[in-house]
Order: structure tokens, then C-alpha cells, then sequence
């Protein structure tokens, strides 16, 4: 059907400018081959599942990166929780929860702030895994 | 930007011809068809006129036209209705686990007062097996309800063999034909129906109307209780204006079928032939052949409907997804789970949904913008990333 008004984005799901943008062009999307930590959360049965990778130097995390199977607002929140997390030290990227990811992304709609929003969960998953293994060796 | 809508099962476009013949109805003949005056007889002349048309869709007797404010109306009535009314026959419905929420829920609210029901499943297809109603049915079962076709996956139902395993058991068998009236054919008297439930927003009528047709003889109690508009059965002022724009809607549909049929099916076949060699890992959902003219429905593998749906949507593109993410309730659609699609491919769904405004060049807009997206999306995704590792192969089928 052609028709002079386009619907537009917004409207669809009422995701934020902030979230459609980490949508449409996310950061830090990938894996780290020889990450220092890896973790996973959610399950795919439910629709979100996200996988986190770190690397850590001197304390700090040098580089994150995800690979995310979900809807938008899952996308949007991982790209956002790398962004956050990325240079930051451990005992910092701990603090990051997921009200802070919210925030950061102006917003997420109620329904999908318990399900989608893993993504610090998925970080500190990451960052527990690599503490383990540190402890181990 | 080229704008293609292929989410016609959602809600379409009221044809010119419908809001034309809806116009007087609004103001010049504004009046209420209970009224014993001039204002009046119009009006009821005009619903009148509307009701042989939709009896006539359905080669029905038109007496025996409710009408209703939709599909879900319809739906509520004829199972709450019909099990009511049958209360000191028997307490116990046959279903199917595909059928629309109007039948299932009121099912379900059946049961709350103490009413049992049995929900026969589907197939890989989605299809009902007739024998499996068969053996559903007890002495003690007062309703079978099973749909004519289901919009999600477009599987059309074997209506007339399970109507014959009812009138032998001589239980009374609704059919709820709202995503099949006005695409198919339907004659209740050839299908062997005791009940069959429409809407008119799914044969290009205005929203919130829809009509139940109940076989003389066959006890019903209202749903709403009011005057005796509707031959008693429904109360409250009737919705002239809505009623006959589904007039109107449904003799559209009745004169031009064949003809609208053939549009929109060959549009659907050649989404259905070329968008598995397009993207891989992708399945189509519900039966290869007996399906509605306008559905083409599928699942994607390794990722989740509504990011497919907003870039489609960024691109011009709007169809619906059955996935968790994409429902109110953020629950996944009960009719792939019952066609045997696991949860996490459930997830990756896409249903087209072709309408008369739509063009062949549709399908090929289709074709150029959706598997960049796909890839784009499993790129993202760790459960394509594990298939991947896994030894599997990213250009053929998992089979």
C-alpha cells in the first residue's frame, strides 16, 4: 500500500530515540577470542539471551563485547551496558545495574524492563568469571 | 521509500465503496431501527439490507444473523452462549489448541464455572485431525468449537468432516471463520455448521462489526442482555453504520472471490517459493496447500521477530511477528507451540499478510530487504554463533 504518511519508528514498540540508535547501530557488537571473562544470560525460550565477553588489563576492563539474541530493547541495553563498562574498573562496572542501563538509554518501556534488561547482569556475570579464573590460577 | 503493508490480518484499509454506502447512515438516515417512524424504518431498511447480504456470503438464512460488535463478540456469544443455554445437557466443549483467544479464553472462563474442556491439537501444519475430535467427544460434551482457518499460519481446517463427527454425535459444532470469511468460499449448509462466527474487518469492512450465525433451532442465551434488538438475542442499539459497511464489504467479497483470490494468492506463493532460497534456515509455517489466499507465514532461525520487524519498519515494511517479545503479554504464539515449533524458533516469526492494495513488485521489495536484515540480526545473535561452531553450515537447512 503507498500512502503519503510514513508511521514512522517511534510508534512501533515506543522505544526512546536513545534506544533506537543503539538499536540501529550498536556498539561493540562481537566476541573477544581470548576474553578474560564470559557471561551468559537469559534463554532464548523466554526471547532474550545475551552473551558478554571481557577483557581485563591492570584492573580494568579494556574491551567488552556482546552478541545478543532478543528484541530491540535487549540489543539497545547490551550496546549500552558495553559502552558503560568499557574502561571502566572492575569494582565500577559492578556498580553499573540495571536501573543505571535504563536511565542511560532514556527509558525503557514497562514491559520490557524485567525481560530485556539483562545486560548488566550478563557484564557482572563476565566480570565473576573472570575473578573465578584469576583465583584458580 | 517505498511503503509496503503486509499486515492486512491486523487491520486493513475500508474499501471506497464501504465508507461511501456508510455515509448516509451517520447523518440523513441517522435514525434507530426500533423507532416506529420514518427515521426509523430507514434505518431498519438499511440493516435489514446489510443482513441479506451477509447471509447471502455464507448462504445462510438471513433470521438467522446476529450481529455483533466484532469477531471476539461473535466468538464470546456463540461459546458462552451455546454452552449456557445446554447447561442441564452436559458440562464438557471440545476445542482445538489453535483456536483464536475469543474461543479460548471464553473456554477457559467456562472452566472457572465448572464447565470442562478438552483442546485437541494440531499437526506440524497446523491442521485439526477430525478422528482426534472423534475420540475428544463425550456423551456429556454440549460444544465443539474449531476455527475455519487460521490467520496466524493460514491452515484452512477440515470443517465439513469434523462437522459430520459432530452432527453424528449430535453435538452442536461452531466454527469461528473470522480470518477465512470472505477469502474462501463458505456455505454453512455444504460445511454442516451449527454456528459460524464473522468479523468485517477482515473482508476490508470498517473495525467493530461482526456477525454470528446461529441455525434455527440451535438454543442460545445473550451475552448481552438488553432490548430485543437482534431477535432478542443481542441488546443494544444496533451499529447501522458498521453493519452495513460489513454489508456492503461482504458483497464485495462474495462477487469478487475468485478474482481477489487469485491476486492475492500468487503473491503469497511467490513470497512462500523464494524467500527459503533467499534466506536460509527460514520455514514456513502451517500447511504447504490448504491455506487462506493471503498467508504467507514463517520462522526465522537464531533470532527474535521484533527486531526484524523495525527494520523492516525503518525500510517501509510492515508485517507482524507471533514472538514473546512482540505480544502485550510477552508470551510466545500458543498456535506455533501447537504446531510443534519449538520456543526459541517460535521466536523468529514473521507473518505477511497480503490485502488487495497490495502489487507483485511487493514480494520483490520483500525479497531485496529482508535477508540483509536477517544477517545483520545473526550476526548479532550467540545462538547462530553456536550453530555456527557447532559444524553448521550458514548457507543450507538444519534437515
Amino acid at each position: 500500500m503507498t500512502s503519503s504518511s510514513n508511521q514512522g519508528v517511534i510508534q512501533i514498540a515506543t522505544y526512546s530515540e536513545t534506544v533506537m540508535d543503539h538499536f540501529m547501530n550498536p556498539r561493540n557488537v562481537g566476541e573477544i577470542e581470548d576474553a578474560d571473562g564470559i557471561g551468559e544470560v537469559g534463554n532464548p525460550v523466554c526471547g532474550d539471551m545475551m552473551t558478554f565477553y571481557i577483557k581485563v588489563d591492570d584492573d580494568r576492563l579494556s574491551d567488552v563485547k556482546f552478541k545478543t539474541f532478543g528484541c530491540g530493547a535487549a540489543i539497545a541495553v547490551s550496546s549500552m551496558v558495553s559502552e558503560m563498562a568499557k574502561g571502566k574498573t572492575i569494582d565500577e562496572a559492578l556498580e553499573i545495574g540495571r536501573k543505571d542501563v535504563a536511565d542511560q538509554l532514556g527509558g525503557l518501556p514497562d514491559n520490557k524492563m524485567h525481560c530485556s534488561n539483562l545486560g548488566a547482569d550478563a557484564l557482572h556475570k563476565a566480570i565473576e568469571d573472570y575473578q573465578s579464573k584469576k583465583k584458580e590460577s | 521509500m517505498p511503503e509496503v503493508y503486509l499486515d492486512h490480518y491486523a487491520a486493513a484499509q475500508v474499501l471506497p465503496e464501504v465508507a461511501e454506502a456508510m455515509q448516509p447512515l451517520l447523518r440523513d438516515d441517522f435514525g434507530n431501527p426500533s423507532s416506529l417512524h420514518g427515521w426509523g424504518d430507514s434505518a431498519r431498511d438499511a440493516l435489514e439490507d446489510a443482513r441479506l447480504k451477509v447471509a447471502a456470503l455464507i448462504g445462510a438464512n438471513p433470521s438467522e444473523i446476529i450481529f455483533t460488535s466484532g469477531g471476539t463478540e461473535a466468538n464470546n456469544m456463540a461459546v458462552k452462549g451455546i454452552a449456557g443455554a445446554a447447561k442441564k445437557k452436559g458440562n464438557h466443549l471440545v476445542i482445538s489448541a489453535i483456536e483464536h483467544f475469543s474461543v479460548m479464553h471464553s473456554a477457559r472462563t467456562l472452566e472457572k464455572s465448572g464447565f470442562e474442556v478438552t483442546a485437541v491439537g494440531a499437526d506440524e501444519y497446523g491442521m485439526v485431525n477430525p478422528e482426534e475430535v472423534r475420540e475428544a467427544i463425550r456423551p456429556d460434551t454440549i460444544l465443539v468449537s474449531v476455527m475455519t482457518a487460521n490467520g496466524e499460519v493460514g491452515t484452512v481446517q477440515p470443517i465439513e468432516e469434523i462437522a459430520e463427527i459432530a452432527k453424528a454425535k449430535n453435538v452442536p459444532f461452531h466454527t469461528d471463520a473470522v480470518a477465512a470469511g470472505g477469502s474462501i468460499p463458505l456455505d454453512v449448509n455444504d460445511l454442516g455448521v451449527d454456528a459460524l462466527s464473522l468479523a468485517s474487518d477482515l473482508m476490508y469492512g470498517p473495525k467493530g462489526v461482526g456477525a454470528l450465525w446461529v441455525r434455527k433451532g440451535l438454543r442460545i442465551i445473550p451475552l448481552l442482555d438488553g432490548g430485543v434488538q437482534e431477535g432478542g438475542r443481542r441488546g443494544g442499539t444496533e451499529n447501522v453504520p458498521g453493519i452495513v459497511g460489513m454489508g456492503k464489504a461482504a458483497e464485495f467479497a462474495a462477487e469478487l472471490m475468485d478474482e481477489r483470490a487469485a491476486h492475492l494468492s500468487s503473491m503469497r506463493d511467490a513470497l512462500i517459493e523464494k524467500l527459503p532460497a533467499a534466506i536460509p534456515h527460514l520455514k514456513l509455517t502451517g500447511h504447504p496447500a490448504r491455506r487462506l489466499p493471503w498467508n504467507a507465514s514463517f520462522v526465522v532461525e537464531f533470532i527474535e521477530g521484533e527486531g526484524m520487524l523495525l527494520f523492516l519498519n525503518m525500510q517501509g515494511i510492515a508485517v507482524s511477528s507471533g514472538s514473546a517479545c512482540t505480544s502485550r503479554a510477552l508470551k510466545g504464539s500458543h498456535v506455533l507451540s501447537a504446531c510443534g515449533i519449538p520456543a526459541e524458533v517460535a521466536q523468529g516469526s514473521l507473518l505477511f499478510s497480503f490485502g488487495l492494495d497490495n502489487k507483485p513488485e511487493d514480494v520483490d521489495y520483500v525479497l531485496e530487504v529482508l535477508p540483509p536484515i536477517v544477517q545483520r540480526l545473526r550476526e548479532m545473535s550467540p545462538l547462530y554463533d553456536k550453530f555456527i561452531k557447532s559444524g553448521g553450515d550458514s548457507n543450507s537447512d538444519v534437515q
